[in-house]
């Protein structure tokens, strides 16, 4: 049967790079945009462009109402309880040094936290530098030979100490689903906080923070379809209430005077200055257009893939992958190859992968290799981008051994 | 032309004969082939050109006649970029090197690609290592 995406037409980006010879696969860095996001945006800024939360005029009423919208649609999409819960940042990125700041007076020395070794940098040094800062101990909780964190080892790493634990939904190195549920268990257990990055996982099904049972759920909206400047923190309404506010200025500033002002709770209070008001609006409009979509099929367009993109990797000599990918993407190393020879080599005849250590450093540091080769999938790829990838492929290693 | 190192002349020739990335992507290795590997006590931290994805080591040293460069990486593509940077810059007059246009070099041999920068393959940095240490 041929993996045909029927979702395909509706991605100018994938399209117009089709025409230039280039095949993208590489969503997992950030993702191409479908038309009705592109519309959003050009929309907001040719109806007029207005600042949010201010000024009693109706384009700022027009663009107040809308940026609201889109944070209810998130709410939605990820079955919050309340809007106000859902915090606006720049990027997933900055939605974890929020967090870091904004629970850095619950910590004392001696304490820990608890991150994976697979951690994503954007997961790992906000919490590494606040371990410095605080005089902390960074416990990382090593994996098992799928690319999952190793539950037993870490039932005895998570302990009376830990007080928050940061771990990723989905592996953006490995493509594993992690075992969350667990591991939220033992944290709370021991009474500590809990974090996900779901960064990769949300680009792939449902998912719901609240039945997870983690007190922060960070993603960008870059990778989910949506435009770039525009990040997400979910947070439990309990676990908000512990965040101190960390950056100041306009919007989050209720009543200021010379010496001393008040401030804004969550949402607003986080979000400082003049947030990225197309982008946000934006970012609705690709939600919207996933709600549209059939989501058992979208599921098995990219189960489909993703097998087929497994199964030629596994056929070919040499190939190694590296754990078990469940999902979304692979990386592999050929033996005698280097990666980043593969790398090139891909990218100069159209193919659009990753090469080099993915932002996961020490995890590539601890498995002994130098990097890898990702390819990741997303709803627009087709059975004919994975042919052509592997044509490439096979052109490289014919070339380079 | 008549002033260009005999190597970098070689190269020259060569390169721009080449058509197509898998013609190119030959000579590169073919290239990168002869360059020779560093001996490990060379393989230092010091030595170590920062910020490229593949580790390369790149040694400079004056002598009174010119510049003498040894290069080394882990990949062989870039071992061949490495190689033909070298044709072109060891042995240059210690008083023409600095003002030599490295990114029009390559250019030259069709590779202006290769120092987009994007490519993280770390072109960009030994070229601008080799300008510090010319300088200094
Ligand atoms: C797992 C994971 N976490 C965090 C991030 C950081 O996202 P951003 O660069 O949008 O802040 C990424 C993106 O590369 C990622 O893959």
């Amino acid at each position: 049967m041929p993996l045909i995406s029927p979702w395909r037409g509706d991605f100018p980006g994938i399209l117009a790079l089709q025409r230039e010879g280039q095949i993208y696969l590489d969503s997992a860095a950030t993702a191409q945009k479908p038309q009705v996001m592109l519309d959003a945006l050009l929309g907001y800024y040719a109806g007029g462009a207005a600042n949010v939360h201010r000024a009693r005029h109706l384009a700022a009423e027009r663009a107040t109402v809308a940026f609201e919208a889109s944070r209810a649609a998130v709410a939605r999409w990820l079955n919050a309880q309340s809007p106000a819960q859902i915090l606006f940042t720049s990027n997933a990125t900055e939605a974890f040094n929020l967090v870091a700041y904004g629970l850095e007076h619950e910590f004392q020395a001696g304490d820990e936290i608890a991150i994976s070794a697979l951690e994503h940098h954007a997961n790992l040094l906000p919490w590494q530098q606040l371990c410095q800062r605080r005089g902390l101990r960074l416990v990382v909780l090593p994996l098992d030979e799928q690319g999952k964190v190793d539950l037993p080892a870490a039932a005895t790493l998570i302990g009376p100490r830990t007080r928050l634990l940061a771990v990723s939904q989905l592996s953006n190195v490995l493509g594993t689903w992690q075992p969350l549920t667990e591991l939220i268990a033992l944290a709370r257990a021991q009474g500590a906080l809990t974090l996900v990055d779901g960064a990769q996982g949300i680009v792939h099904g449902r998912h719901d923070p609240t039945a997870l049972g983690c007190d922060f759920y960070v993603f960008s909206g870059h990778k989910l379809y949506g435009p770039d400047g525009v990040g997400v923190l979910h947070a439990r309404s309990e676990a908000l209430a512990r965040l101190r506010h960390w950056q100041f200025g306009g919007e989050m500033v209720r009543v200021a005077h010379y010496h001393s002002a008040e401030f804004h709770p969550a949402p607003l209070g986080f979000e400082a200055g003049t947030p990225a008001i197309g982008p946000v609006i934006a970012l609705g409009a690709s939600l919207a257009y996933l709600e549209s979509l059939d989501p058992a099929a979208c599921l098995a367009h990219e189960q489909a893939l993703h097998a087929h993109l497994l199964t030629g990797l596994r056929a070919r000599d040499g190939v190694r992958l590296l754990g078990a990918p469940e999902a979304a993407l692979a990386s592999f190393v050929v033996d005698d190859v280097h990666p980043a020879d593969l790398a090139q080599l891909l990218g100069d005849q159209g193919v659009a992968v990753r090469g080099g250590s993915h932002c996961a450093m020490p995890l590539y540091e601890r498995i002994g290799l130098p990097g890898s080769v990702r390819v990741s999938l997303a709803l627009y790829n087709d059975g004919g981008d994975l042919a052509q990838f592997f044509q490439a492929l096979d052109q490289a290693l014919e070339l380079l051994r | 032309m008549s002033e260009l190192p005999a190597a970098a002349r070689q190269a020259l020739a060569s390169f721009s004969a080449a058509s197509g990335w898998e013609a190119r992507a030959r000579l590169l290795m073919q290239w990168g082939d002869r360059l020779q590997p560093l001996e490990p006590a060379l393989q230092t931290e010091a030595n170590r050109v920062q910020g490229c994805e593949s580790r390369v080591w790149l040694i400079a040293e004056r002598h009174q006649q010119g510049w003498h460069f040894r290069a080394y990486s882990d990949a062989r593509l870039l071992r061949g970029l490495l190689a033909v940077l070298l044709a072109r810059v060891d042995g240059e007059d210690p008083t023409r090197i600095a003002q030599l246009d490295l990114a029009d070099w390559f250019a030259q041999l069709g590779l202006s690609r290769q120092l987009s920068p994007s490519r993280s393959n770390g072109l960009n940095a030994v070229l601008a290592r080799i300008g510090e240490m010319v300088q200094g």
